[in-house]
């Protein structure tokens, strides 16, 4: 069942498009991934969703209703954690959890406390003293003692250390277990690869590449990684291979789901003593989108069709 | 090596006057243009010693006293006396805001923000950037010393002479070092900017407290006030030197003690202990209308008290009124004359709308930090939860319609007890209330304006403000310049019923209101289909 989707969403500043047809679909009981690098457009059609922004074409929907018209009642279901988080300075920590909780009209505040130890918050101190990590503290403890059924989140981890990362990380694996679903901006990679079902990359406010993990890295081919005993004369030229890297004695390179055969009876002629092969991380995909030449880009985009 | 606590103090100190280049220069020269406008503005209204002798009577009323600081020089009270006693200690008080928020923004605002953190990771002195502040408050204070004292002379008028302008200025420019040592003190002391600036206005406050009452009752008191100091001065007719140099002595000795203060603190920390806060919200503070009160709280008390005392000192003044109004030309003017009406009666009307108008500010400011909280990404919070934007804007409103019910309340208290002990004649405080609520309708016309701005163009909502100065100088000072009646019909407040003198006009308080409620559902149209953001 969708419980988020958004169909050609559009949003002009001025004469700048910062989202550009943008079609994103989150199902029950799923955790998506939202990556791209900053300024892309990902807390752009986060707020459009939130109903903070009002898209200029297009439209956003959640649990069915539209996302600008009935904000509200949407709201009472979906607990939100912007990416740069300011809170009132002469409130504190406990104060503002309290009262985040209450506005949603919330119910689950015996988990209070329990996130409030996990998470290692002081939250009787006054929020101006808190760092960027604590002030996420403060917004996530809110966001999970709420008893929702959709999380959107921010690039929630960008001030945390690794051992609060990965309780984060805990309570969105529960989320995930009792059916709720989480749409999760990030450009930590990694996260996103242990906790995401779907992902999508947005890039100057187009989706560029959606699908499962495992669809996105079928699209980008296997990397091998070879050790033959002659040189393998003119590998750039073989069609499907790309992005060729000599690593210590071996060589790195991706090769196209489609070539992989040829490749394989290319390189055996000159002697292979050792091959491994793996998918590609998610580092690799995105990287594959935003650095590499024009040739990366253009194939990129071809896989999307 | 101590001499290393200060390097780069002059390339600091150039930094200072880099960020403050408009400001310290706009401060300082409308110190000297007040008080040189003052100074004509007391040579033109009292044409002769006469009239100027029947003020220095007024003078010897302890409220008076409280109010502006000990008379002298009341048996001769030339231009020059009268300008001293009667402005020094008003523009002493600002002068000092002035170095306490300048020091505060340089230190313990910076500090917070982290951006001392990144000049003391340059070779830079531990104790420079403290010292490079002090050091341009003293240029700029010498400056204003001199810059006023200065133009007062160049005024030409006969008993305003050189010497007695030096001492002015001199005095006001000492007040200005004491307050800057003060709140660099109060920055090492306190955790945070907002306490620093708590702790030196308070102390600005009971300076200004102390000596009112030691001035009435026991001067020995007053010497406990460095306010009390610096009115010992008696410019223009004794000219005594040796209370400002008092005074210096002073302010270096508090800026010596910050220094030392500052080289044995933490970056960061304070020497008052910062009080842990509430773990759990209390139920009060949990729904969009508690936050909002929550968060102007502070500001709402302190405005109530000022509203409270600007109306007690009006008060005050009445029971002389009559007196004081009889040889002056030009504040008759001023007041309408109607027959059959006090002056004092016909001149409540003047203090109402000076007091209405002086209190649709916090009114305003209540509207417009939803503008504060929408820049400061804080609106989000609240949307992004079950509220909506006209239970967003309705607490906004609600809370700035309770400010202008509780100023205009205090205000007409303030002026209705205290003018009564001071008359001898009493007038019911009824009418005094009748009067400050007559101004009630035109501040929710002058919301309704705000209101409009927010929804449909945000980034101009501080045009209000243009329009509240705009009313201000029309209506206060409309009858002096004799403008056509139609000027005063271009602001809200033109169309308030001046009770006692007129019948409460009621058909104009419904338009009024009218007018309100219709700029308001304007407002909250846009505000409900406009993007949230900066």
């Amino acid at each position: 069942m969708t419980v988020l989707r958004t169909v050609d969403l559009t949003k002009k500043f001025g004469d700048f498009a910062a989202l550009d047809g943008v079609n994103i679909e989150v199902g029950e009981g799923e955790v998506y991934g939202f990556i791209g690098p900053n300024g892309a457009g990902k807390s752009t059609t986060l707020r459009i969703l939130l109903g903070i922004l009002k898209a200029s074409e297009g439209h956003a929907e959640i649990f069915g209703k539209d996302a600008w018209k009935e904000a509200v009642e949407i709201h009472k279901r979906v607990a939100y954690v912007p990416g740069d988080i300011n809170l009132w300075p002469n409130l504190t920590g406990g104060e503002v959890i309290d009262l985040f909780v209450k506005l949603r009209g919330g119910n689950n505040l015996d988990r209070r406390q329990e996130l409030i130890r996990k998470f290692d918050l002081d939250p009787t101190k006054k929020c101006r003293t808190y760092s960027k990590g604590n002030r996420q503290k403060v917004a996530l403890i809110a966001a999970f003692s709420s008893d929702v059924d959709l999380y959107i989140l921010d690039e929630p981890t960008s001030g945390l250390d690794p051992l609060m990362e990965r309780v984060f990380q805990e309570y969105v694996l529960d989320a995930k277990k009792q059916g709720k679903s989480i749409l999760l901006s990030s450009h930590i990679l990694s996260e996103v690869e242990k906790l995401c079902d779907k992902v999508a990359i947005i890039r100057e406010g187009k989706i560029i590449e959606t699908g499962t993990l495992k669809e996105l890295r079928h699209l980008t081919g296997t990397i091998l990684l070879v050790e033959t005993r002659e040189p393998i004369p003119n590998l750039e030229g073989l069609k499907g291979v790309s992005g060729i890297q000599q690593k210590g004695a071996a060589l790195s390179f991706q090769v196209d789901a489609s070539e992989v055969d040829h490749a394989i009876r290319y390189i055996s002629q000159f002697g292979v003593t050792r091959i491994e092969s793996s998918p590609p991380t998610l580092e690799e995909l995105f990287m594959r989108h935003y650095e590499g030449t024009s040739k990366a880009v253009e194939s990129g985009a071809g896989g999307e069709s | 090596m101590a001499r290393h606590l200060f390097d780069g103090t002059g390339t600091l100190m150039r930094f200072v006057l880099r960020r403050d280049r408009l400001r310290l220069p706009l401060w300082l020269v409308s110190f000297a243009a007040i008080s040189a406008i003052i100074a004509l503005a007391f040579e033109g209204l009292y044409q002769n010693a006469a009239e100027r002798q029947a003020v220095a009577e007024t003078m010897r009323n302890p409220a008076m006293t409280a109010m502006v600081g000990p008379g002298y020089g009341l048996d001769n009270y030339t231009v020059g006396a009268m300008t001293a006693h009667e402005m020094l200690l008003m523009t002493a008080v600002v002068v000092g805001l002035m170095s306490i928020l300048l020091v505060t923004r340089h230190t313990r605002t910076d500090e917070e923000d982290g951006r001392i953190e990144m000049v003391r990771s340059l070779p830079v002195g531990r104790l420079s950037n403290l010292l490079s502040i002090l050091a341009v408050l003293t240029i700029a204070n010498i400056i204003l010393a001199l810059l006023t004292a200065f133009s007062l002379t160049a005024l030409g008028i006969e008993s305003v002479d050189l010497e007695g302008s030096l001492v002015y200025g001199a005095a006001l420019g000492a007040t200005g070092m004491i307050f800057a040592g003060i709140a660099a003190v109060c920055a090492q002391l306190s955790p945070n900017a907002r306490n620093t600036l708590g702790l030196s206005i308070t102390i600005l406050l009971l300076a200004y407290m102390i000596r009112a009452i030691g001035d009435v009752t026991n001067e020995t008191l007053s010497w406990f006030s460095p306010l009390g100091w610096i009115l010992r001065s008696e410019a223009y007719v004794n000219n005594y030197w040796w209370p400002i140099l008092l005074t210096l002595a002073g302010s270096l000795l508090l800026m010596a003690l910050a220094l030392y203060l500052n080289s044995i603190r933490d970056l960061g920390s304070g020497f008052l202990p910062s009080r842990a806060g509430k773990e759990r919200a209390s139920r009060s503070l949990l729904s969009p209308v508690g936050l909002v009160f929550r968060l102007q709280r502070t500001g709402l008390i302190a405005w109530a008290i000022g509203l409270l005392l600007i109306g007690a000192s009006y008060g005050s003044v009445l029971g002389d009124l009559e007196t004081f109004f009889k040889d002056i030309n030009l504040m008759q003017q001023m007041i309408a004359q109607v027959e059959g009406f006090s002056l004092t009666e016909q001149f409540i009307p003047v203090l109402m709308a000076v007091m209405g108008i002086l209190g649709t500010i916090p009114v305003l400011m209540a509207i417009l930090k939803l503008k504060t909280e929408e820049k400061n990404d804080r609106l989000e919070h609240i949307l992004s939860r079950a509220v909506s934007r006209n239970q967003v804007m309705g607490s906004y409103l609600a809370m700035s319609f309770l400010t202008g019910f509780v100023m205009l309340t205090l205000a007409a208290l303030g002026l209705g007890l205290v003018g009564n002990a001071m008359m001898e004649e009493q007038l019911s405080l009824g009418m005094f209330y009748g009067a400050a609520m007559a101004y009630l309708p035109a501040m929710l016309a002058m919301v309704g304006v705000a209101v409009l701005l927010l929804g449909w163009a945000p980034n101009l909502s501080g045009i209000v403000w243009l329009y509240l100065a705009f009313s201000f100088f029309v209506i206060y000072l409309g009858g002096l310049f004799q403008f056509p009646e139609w000027v005063g019909r271009l602001t809200p407040f033109g169309y308030v019923s001046e009770i006692p003198i007129e019948e409460m006009n009621y058909f104009n308080a419904v338009m009024l209101i009218v007018v309100a409620v219709i700029l308001i559902a304007a407002g909250m149209a846009g505000f409900k289909r406009r993007d949230i953001g900066r």
